[in-house]
């Protein structure tokens, strides 16, 4: 490299420690959320659930609470006959009608001066139910004879009155089956008769929740003309807005959504529940701004969960260590309502059939209505549920065949330039590299044998190693019509960028993120640019922050609409300067020369541009749609751009006295494209792995009977810091040629082989192999005393 | 919606006098009645942290605590402490290290810190774990927060 390069060879900002642009503010208490949030002449509002499981609503009487001096509305189904069903299969009312499903099901709402006035209103109203026979275990409901959770229609102006072109309304269902997903690849039979071992266990994945340290929370409001403000914290604005719009029979564009700040998302909030609705409908009650925040125990008997699961799995391998089929069946509990955790055997059919190479598959899954919470998304979307089988096969199989766990899994690792049974297209694959760097890393293979061998000794502690790995999207996933992003970028006279994105912030860093990958572009300090993310108004179209898709989708609409800046900022330099333009490049806040001459000062030239007879603004656009697919009907299809990879190894110690497992380290080697912000994505990586850590060990929503049993953190357990991990992460920097700058996501991938892993260590430290969750101290030391009752397979076919 | 009582306490160290209802948290009227939103509601039963505040130097859950109770004492809050130089250096030290992500329960775990550090200076790793147990965080894993407050001593 000549002197004169060198010269020119400005400071990547890729690859950095950037701290996040929203943390001082967040650091020092000023970020204002949307619980600090008040509107001049706002009132609160609450909501009166059902105090039964399953039961007919016979009457009720609100009178007495209307006359509570400070009500201002209160309101059930019978005053919003126009209002429709919401969720993923529109099979749910915000305000029930005629039945209530589940002990969450909102049956009234108050808007009130204050949040006691509202409370107290609450207490006087009267409902009286029916009770009927209840629901809840997800076996039965697909007995005959079953009580039906959705027979008739409801909506609209409720079931039979019904008219053609009148509000939309919910069929109705004959049966408890919600939805139903059937895949197949090869010939399952087949790849049994090629089998030489074969092994098949039923898994059984719990009910988790989000635990999103800001509760959830809307501020609604109309405008004289009826427009719609609301103040949300949604994952998914635009297709909100839409939604919403529908709901009230208005335009979309009289929607408009702001996102103060979010305490946390993790998909819980990619669908519409009741409370925002009925938030809405108390505004139109009462023309009032309208606050509704949960409190902590709503926040945990009435917000999704993550999908728990019955799973049977059976798979085999050849002698010489090839895999040869897997077969998978699943009952979903539903829930009372359809909500996006129905949807996951999307993601849990792709690790079945494509995270190793297995030639024949089949998976089916059917998701059942019953009376107990409903599941929405949640990081991970379904993947933690399957990999926690499918990895503890690959643990199984190996040593049904007598082969080291890491070499089988090497032999059937997918690899770049791979196309999947299912249509999935591995251009970049770090998968081996992953595999070979996390155990290489954890002393692995050493440890195994070392734990193994010691299984018998006289202590009473037990150590294990445990390893597993993960697949998922990395690069958007083409659910919608559109998984695209849309950026819109100004440079001010002074040379300031303000980056408007489609894309929105839940605490990962994305406008820190995307603001690097345009300064990179531009050759502009972070300070330079201000990110706005937050305005329906103002933003651009993006499909919402889910799928690991923001720092992919985003990122690269960011860097086309920078681009096209800088493309246009350096012609107008070459004409004036009389140089080629593809000379010129922007550094250092200046428009320089290949030999490193400074030329023109950005924002001076930016303000001769704009102050000249041909007056002009340096503002571009850029919408960015990833080259992936749908789905078709066999559910096969590239849907995701790229894919990212990452592989685990837990180590753990069994108190075999107690049943307490410690978990003392994750080694994970994550296959991320690149890093673009080291702070950022380590940050991702390190709480994802203690979620997945919460997951295996100390999380478990309590469900009896339809009812939360334990709706606190006293009595749900979420990891504390001493009881963290060590952890050692490494990059497996593959460049995707499409990614930004080489990036895939990752925001999901660190969450999901945790538990596979512990599960695989556990069994390493023991002998034992647990295939249900969490890894409670009463869970294991059963187990280890014989006593713990396998999870069966006693779903009707 | 019970009566009032007059107080007269030290907040982020300018004089208050206010009445408050009887039955009122002291996280009520921090966020409602004066206005300072820093400090968070993440569970209302002390389980969390996310509204830790300091009274007369101690640490504590300010939604366990009733408003009256302050009484006579002197109450610091995150918007408080963020102003003082031991504040400034938590805040840089949160930011560099990548302690905040979501940020909402960040400012307790600031207060927390504070305290922390103020109280054994040479806290090591392992005590500065057992000193944020009562602070929860779901975005982070703890990592980058226990390596700030170290970072900030």
């Amino acid at each position: 490299m000549g002197e004169a390069q060198k010269t020119v060879a400005r400071e990547t900002l890729i690859g950095k420690r950037i701290p996040k642009m929203d943390a001082p503010e967040k650091a020092s208490g000023r970020t204002r959320y949307l619980h600090d949030i008040d509107l001049p002449g706002q009132l609160h509002a609450k909501i009166l659930r059902s105090t039964q499981v399953h039961a007919l609503i016979k009457s009720i009487d609100t009178g007495a609470a209307k006359r509570l001096p400070g009500v201002h509305a209160v309101i059930t189904a019978a005053d919003v006959p126009w209002q429709r069903p919401i969720g993923v299969a529109k099979d749910h009312l915000p305000l029930k009608t005629g039945r209530v499903r589940s002990l969450r099901d909102e049956v009234a709402a108050v808007a009130a001066d204050s949040v006691e006035i509202a409370a107290a209103a609450l207490a006087l109203i009267r409902v009286e139910y029916e009770p009927l026979p209840p629901l809840t275990d997800p076996v039965e409901a697909l007995q005959p004879g079953a009580p039906l959770i959705h027979p008739e229609p409801h909506g609209g102006d409720g079931g039979p009155q019904l008219k053609p072109g009148g509000p939309v309304a919910y069929t109705g269902k004959p049966d408890n089956v919600a939805m139903t997903f059937e895949y197949a690849q090869g010939d399952v039979a087949q790849g049994e008769r090629e089998s030489d071992a074969v092994v098949e266990d039923v898994f059984r994945l719990h009910y988790v929740t989000h635990c999103c340290m800001g509760v959830s929370g809307v501020i609604a409001e109309f405008d004289a003309s009826g427009n719609l403000l609301l103040h949300s914290n949604t994952q998914v604005p635009f297709l909100h807005k839409r939604e919403f719009a529908e709901m009230l029979g208005i335009d979309p564009g009289r929607v408009r959504i702001i996102q103060p700040p979010i305490g946390g998302g993790f998909g819980s909030k990619l669908d519409i529940y009741p409370f925002e609705p009925i938030a809405i409908f108390l505004a139109r009650a009462t023309g009032r701004p309208v606050k509704l925040v949960y409190t902590r125990e709503e926040e945990f008997e009435a917000s999704p969960t993550r999908q728990p699961v019955l799973l049977k799995l059976r798979s085999g391998c050849t002698r010489d260590g090839a895999l040869t089929f897997r077969a998978v069946e699943t009952l979903h509990d539903n829930g009372a309502y359809t909500s996006w955790g129905a949807t996951t055997p999307f993601v849990m059919m792709q690790t079945v059939s494509s995270l190793y190479r297995v030639p024949h598959c089949k998976y089916r899954t059917r998701a059942v209505y019953t009376n107990n919470p409903y599941a929405g998304s949640f990081r991970g979307y379904g993947n933690l549920q399957a990999t926690f089988a499918v990895e503890a096969h690959m643990d199984r199989l190996a040593d049904a065949i007598g082969m080291d766990p890491l070499e089988f899994r090497l032999k059937n690792a997918q690899q770049p330039g791979e196309v999947t049974p299912q249509g999935m297209h591995f251009g970049t694959c770090g998968f081996k590299e992953c595999l070979s760097t996390a155990a290489a890393r954890s002393a692995y293979q050493r440890k195994r044998l070392e734990h193994a061998s010691r299984q018998g000794d006289a202590s009473p502690l037990k150590r294990g190693v445990g390893i597993a790995s993960m697949l998922h999207v990395g690069g958007g996933a083409k659910i919608y019509p559109s998984d695209g992003c849309g950026t819109i970028l100004k440079i001010d006279d002074f040379a300031h960028v303000t980056l408007i994105t489609g894309a929105s912030e839940i605490g990962q860093g994305s406008e820190t993120v995307l603001a690097q990958l345009v300064c990179e572009e531009l050759g502009l300090p972070l300070s330079s640019v201000t990110v706005v993310n937050n305005d329906t108004d103002i933003t651009p179209w993006d499909v919402g922050v889910h799928a690991s898709r923001t720092t992919f989708i985003a990122g690269n609409s960011a860097i086309g609409a920078a681009k096209k800046a800088k493309d246009k900022i350096l012609a107008a330099a070459a004409a004036k300067s009389g140089r080629a333009s593809g000379d010129l490049q922007l550094s250092g806040g200046f428009v320089v020369t290949p030999e490193g001459e400074k030329l023109f000062e950005l924002g001076k030239f930016l303000r001769s541009l704009h102050f000249s007879d041909k007056a002009d603004l340096v503002m571009t656009t850029f919408y960015y749609e990833p080259p992936s697919h749908h789905q078709d009907r066999e559910f096969k299809g590239d849907v995701s751009a790229a894919y990212a990879w990452a592989s685990q190894v837990a180590e753990v110690e069994v108190d075999t006295r107690t049943g307490i497992v410690k978990l003392l380290s994750i080694t994970a080697a994550h296959d991320v494209g690149r890093v673009l912000n080291r702070l950022g994505i380590e940050g991702q990586i390190e709480g994802g792995v203690v979620m997945g850590q919460g997951y295996a060990l100390t999380e478990n929503l309590i469900v009896e009977g339809g009812a939360v049993k334990n709706p606190s953190f006293r009595d749900y357990k979420l990891v504390t810091a001493p009881e963290i991990p060590e952890m050692d992460i490494s990059f497996i920097e593959t460049m995707d040629g499409e990614g930004p700058q080489g990036a895939k996501g990752v925001g999901e991938a660190p969450a999901i082989c945790v538990a596979a892993a512990v599960a695989n260590a556990i069994h390493n430290a023991t002998g034992v192999r647990i295939t249900s969750l969490p890894f409670t101290p009463e869970r294991v030391y059963r187990a280890l005393r014989g006593k713990l009752e396998a999870p069966v397979w006693n779903v009707p076919a | 919606m019970s009566a009032k009582v007059e107080i007269d306490f030290t907040l982020n160290g300018v004089r208050e006098q206010r009445a408050v209802a009887a039955d009122m948290s002291a996280l009520a009227m921090l966020r409602d009645v004066v206005g300072l939103t820093g400090t968070k509601y993440g569970c209302g039963e002390g389980e969390c942290g996310a509204c830790t505040i300091r009274v007369d130097g101690v640490t504590l859950n300010a939604c366990l605590m009733f408003a009256v109770d302050c009484d006579g004492r002197e109450v610091t809050t995150i918007e408080g402490l963020a102003a003082t130089p031991p504040g400034e250096k938590l805040r840089a030290s949160f930011v560099e290290h990548g302690a905040v992500q979501c940020g909402f329960c960040t400012p307790g775990l600031v207060m927390q810190a504070s305290h922390l550090i103020e109280k054994n200076p040479g806290a090591g790793e392992e005590e500065i774990r057992r000193g944020i147990e009562g602070n929860l965080c779901r975005c982070t894993g703890y990592r980058k927060i226990i390596e700030a407050i170290a970072g900030a001593k």
